[in-house]
């Protein structure tokens, strides 16, 4: 288990490399030119070309790559474009509130989209089930946008029970959680209700009824955990897309977030800014990965790791 | 005087699908007494499983539906019961064994586990006490290294171990029932033997009544004390095991017995019943069994027997035994 466990951190490795290179030519391919942005709307060619020697942009593309890996593996990603101040800390400090508004979101979702899961799978074609897909069915269709602004329209306009938006207390976390989780609540509930449908139809489902055992037993006792592999992807790659920052709703909510700092970067072709953003959503994606696959490991005994 | 165990009457369990209703059971009454052994045969399809679940009232998850009959345990009538006091009886006064040992347990938990759940549910023993006994109950059915057997999980464990274990599960609460549903055919026949060693081992050492259900008349001659055949989700024929091998009287039992190879015999091709179980949608309006019946007559065609004594215990459900007056008003 650990030597997978380390084989696997080895693996990034060459991901990560790979990843490197895309990310840092599609990113030069974006239209528009820093040293410009930089430089602003009224400076001379000459100025420019000033700002684009001091930024290293005027160096061929494949020495700008060059720099720009031996710089991560020397610890130093550089300085962002617009700010000057590291790329490190720039994405420190939005990690945080990105990294707490996901954690809290997927609580809740998942919690309330596996209970709205399990209630439909074993009260099939009742009322229960219709409600609970109908919710479901919502929490996808809505754009979150248009949740988002509702609920600061209700909650926090008319209300005034809660922020408007930024981040100062707990109670901002609030509305931008509910929003953020709902779709991902939706997804768990279907995911869960089709998995655990199908487990309660299998062999020692009726063993553990022809032992005696309750319907409660039966089903979130044996059912539930063979039930959760499916459940348990689909719930790790969520968590994933959402530690990226969700763009729309760190803008509807005006949360400082890695979302808004990319939106902000690339906005501004704050080319260091963008590379290494990217690279961290592809480190927490492959570490999500290796995460659920160890989960799988406790799920299912069947599953070895050699 | 001998005491009923089990008695099931005139049970009916149908099936409302999208075409229409299937009479998986109809209508049939098995009575399995204290002590007994009784063998419920018949080919797939022919409701012999369903009248088990009907007994345990498993039909969860089913389309199905006990509409009439009773069903009478040790004087309790099952179907009257709530579903916490069916719970009280299902694995530990009756338990079950099932065909697929392979599928039959929980590929998630332990050995140990899923035994010890049964035995604390039923004896409200501790922790301890119910580990002790799923090690004893391991032992019981031959499985060696009992000790690690309970802290392995199903997939490490061979079809007949498994089977060992879902039989320990089952006799774990030392039910007075057991029903088991064709307990052998998912293994190889070695194993086979040895399961049906084991059975008829653990129904010696006591009291205990078996309902058997499978299709295999060799595991009925083995077993069995009596035979129910089943046909299209009726009774055709019961009687004690030898009159059904010496004196089978029911074209369909006779088809049965003559499909099955016998030692010493030398012939080119087995005898087959031709033709298929009826389906629902095309069940005969007379006897059921009148369009693969090589003594089928105009009477067949026209209405279902009753099934009757031909001599002593020994039913059969025939037009060929019935009484001569009885076809002439047909």
């Amino acid at each position: 288990m650990l030597r997978y466990v380390i084989k696997r951190l080895i693996g990034i490795i060459p991901i990560l490399f790979f990843v490197s290179i895309f990310i840092f030519l599609f990113v030069h391919l974006i239209p528009g030119d820093p040293a410009r942005l930089v430089a602003g709307q009224d400076a001379t060619l000459q100025d420019v070309e000033v700002v684009r020697q001091e930024l290293g942009l005027n160096q061929p593309i494949h020495i700008q790559y060059f720099n720009f890996i031996s710089g991560i593996f020397q610890g130093d990603v550089g300085s962002s474009i617009k700010t000057g101040r590291p790329v490190f800390d720039e994405i420190a400090s939005r990690f945080m509130p990105t990294f707490w508004l996901t954690f809290w979101s997927m609580i809740w979702a998942v919690m309330v989209g596996l209970l709205i899961g399990v209630i439909s799978a074993t009260k099939r074609n009742k009322w229960q089930d219709y409600l609970g897909m109908f919710g479901a069915v919502s929490g996808i269709s809505m754009p979150s946008f248009w949740m988002g602004l509702l609920l600061i329209q209700v909650f926090a306009v008319q209300l005034g029970w809660l922020p408007v938006g930024g981040l100062e207390s707990w109670q901002s976390y609030i509305l931008p959680s509910i929003t953020l989780g709902s779709g991902v609540a939706a997804v768990v509930a279907r995911f869960s209700r089709s998995s655990l449908m199908d487990i309660l139809k299998d062999d020692y489902i009726r063993t553990g009824r022809a032992k005696g055992l309750n319907e409660h037993k039966v089903v979130w006792g044996h059912g539930l955990k063979n039930a959760m592999i499916p459940v348990v992807t689909m719930t790790g790659l969520q968590f994933g897309f959402l530690l990226g920052g969700s763009i729309v709703i760190e803008t509807v909510f005006s949360w400082p977030g890695l979302g808004r700092l990319l939106i902000d970067s690339v906005a501004f072709r704050d080319y260091p800014v963008i590379q290494a953003e990217m690279l961290l959503f592809a480190l927490e994606f492959i570490l999500i990965n290796l995460i659920v696959d160890l989960i799988y490991g406790f799920l299912n005994p069947q599953i070895r790791y050699d | 005087m001998t005491e009923k165990m089990l008695e099931i009457t005139n049970l009916k369990t149908y099936f409302h699908g999208d075409d229409g209703v299937v009479k998986a059971v109809d209508g049939v009454t098995i009575t399995v007494n204290k002590g007994e052994t009784v063998g419920v045969v018949g080919e797939s399809g022919c409701g012999k499983s369903v009248t088990s679940l009907s007994v345990m009232r498993l039909l969860h998850d089913t389309p199905g539906e006990i509409v009439d009959g009773s069903i009478t345990f040790e004087g309790k009538s099952l179907l009257d019961l709530s579903e916490k006091e069916m719970r009280m009886i299902r694995g530990n006064e009756i338990a079950m064994i099932f065909q697929e040992p392979m599928t039959s347990l929980n590929p998630v938990y332990k050995i140990g586990k899923q035994l010890e759940e049964v035995i604390k549910l039923h004896l409200h023993y501790d922790k301890k006490e119910a580990r002790n006994h799923a090690v004893n109950m391991l032992k019981l059915v031959g499985l060696p290294r009992a000790e690690d057997v309970v802290n392995e999980y199903p997939h490490q464990l061979s079809g007949g171990m498994r089977q060992r274990v879902m039989i320990a599960m089952a006799m774990a609460c030392n039910p007075k029932l057991l029903i088991a549903d064709e307990p052998t055919t998912a293994l190889d026949v070695t194993i086979q033997a040895q399961i049906l060693d084991l059975m008829r081992k653990l129904r010696d050492e006591s009291e205990r009544s078996i309902m058997l259900i499978t299709h295999d008349l060799g595991v009925v001659a083995e077993m069995c004390d009596r035979v129910v055949v089943m046909y299209a989700g009726e009774v055709v024929e019961e009687a004690d095991v030898l009159s059904i091998f010496e004196n089978p009287k029911h074209p369909y039992t006779k088809g049965l017995l003559g499909s099955v190879p016998k030692l010493g015999q030398d012939l080119e091709k087995l005898d087959s019943i031709p033709g298929n179980v009826p389906t629902p949608a095309n069940m005969p309006k007379g006897c059921k069994f009148a369009p693969r019946c090589e003594f089928a007559m105009d009477v067949c065609w026209k209405k279902d027997p009753s099934l009757l004594a031909t001599n002593g215990n020994h039913t059969c459900r025939c037009w060929l035994y019935q009484d001569q007056e009885k076809i002439l008003e047909v």
